[in-house]
């Protein structure tokens, strides 16, 4: 039986660092070399002796939880329309309302505290750099702080996925 | 300090031409595939295209590397990988590629990314995202590229992250 099997969204840590064994083979087995034909889930049903209904549940249920972000493509960095890291070294007392300014952009698709003088790192990306730029402008003109912006020059990765290694 | 430079975004490789069709494929599976039983009938209806074109384009786009990867994506903090540092690394020019196509490897490396210096804030221009299951795993991490890729002379700082307010995946398109 899986360990989750409600729809209700709230995560329980435990169960999530112990997922039943048909959950660590959908989320560890095809993260990349997903089926590219008509019925994707019966493919991957076939390979784990189950049925195609119940992979489509247990999918649409690791997501609703925020385990599975979705199904579907990585695209190469800057391969369609524009992005960057951008950092900003924010005042303590003003870190929470800068940075949930920033998060409201949609653009806006990471954003993080980390432990240095420059202490939010968020990622940008937009349709194109002009577009790309005016978000990072406005962000500046409304934090009254300098955006530092770092695009990617060269992906050194290569990105097979991330073996969860469950014990 | 001046920051704000122009850049130029490095170009698609040579084969990789969208066309009108691939970009509108794009913008409507970019928030990932319909969890249905016919994912790519349904995708190809909602674009007036036919199945079998939906997924010869999702190949050709696999193909030319404009999709790096196709299948799950995970959500590392959810599945007990709460900790996660973004290494930073200060690399002669000369050795950059030869370095981060030795760190882009493992696959506790998530992103392997060369950016620019701005200097004198900022002197680091290799960027890597180093997860585990916490602060302790993610340091042997480090340590480990530092020994397999003979990084010890070269200067790293690990940021670690103390919050997160966002994390999705990238809309180009809306």
């Amino acid at each position: 039986m899986p360990l989750m099997s409600n729809t209700n969204a709230e995560l329980n840590d435990l169960d999530l660092a112990r997922p039943c064994d048909l959950d660590k083979h959908l989320l560890n087995d095809f993260q990349y070399g997903f089926p590219l034909e008509s019925r994707p889930f019966k493919a991957i049903a076939e390979k784990l002796a189950t049925t195609e209904e119940v992979v489509i549940d247990r999918f649409k249920v690791l997501q609703e939880q925020g385990v599975v972000s979705r199904v579907g493509a990585v695209f190469r960095a800057n391969s369609i329309g524009a992005s960057t890291l951008a950092a900003m070294s924010v005042p303590e007392h003003q870190l929470e309302e800068t940075a949930e300014m920033v998060s409201s952009y949609s653009e806006v698709n990471h954003n993080y505290q980390r432990d240095h003088h420059f202490n939010l790192w968020f990622v940008v990306t937009a349709c194109d750099e002009r577009a790309l730029n005016a978000v990072l402008d406005e962000i500046e003109e409304r934090s009254d702080l300098p955006v530092m912006y770092l695009p990617m020059q060269e992906d050194f990765h290569i990105d097979l996925g991330f073996d969860l290694k469950w014990t | 300090m001046d920051m704000k430079v122009s850049y130029r975004q490095p170009p698609l490789p040579e084969q990789a031409v969208l066309d009108d069709e691939d970009q509108d494929l794009i913008t409507l599976i970019q928030t990932g595939l319909p969890i249905s039983k016919t994912p790519y009938a349904d995708i190809a209806e909602s674009l007036g295209m036919k199945e079998g074109d939906v997924i010869l384009r999702l190949k050709r786009l696999i193909d030319d590397k404009v999709i790096k990867r196709f299948g799950v994506v995970v959500r590392h903090h959810e599945l007990g990988y709460r900790s996660n540092a973004m290494v930073v690394w200060d690399i002669p020019d000369e050795m950059i590629s030869e370095l981060g196509s030795c760190m882009g490897q493992f696959d506790f490396v998530t992103l392997c990314y060369r950016r620019p210096r701005r200097l004198p804030e900022w002197s680091y221009n290799l960027f890597t995202m180093i997860h585990g299951q916490d602060r302790d795993d993610v340091l042997e991490n480090i340590q480990l590229l530092v020994e397999s890729c003979a990084l010890e002379k070269i200067n790293h700082q690990a940021l670690f992250s103390t919050r997160r307010f966002k994390q999705r995946g990238a809309i180009y398109r809306k």
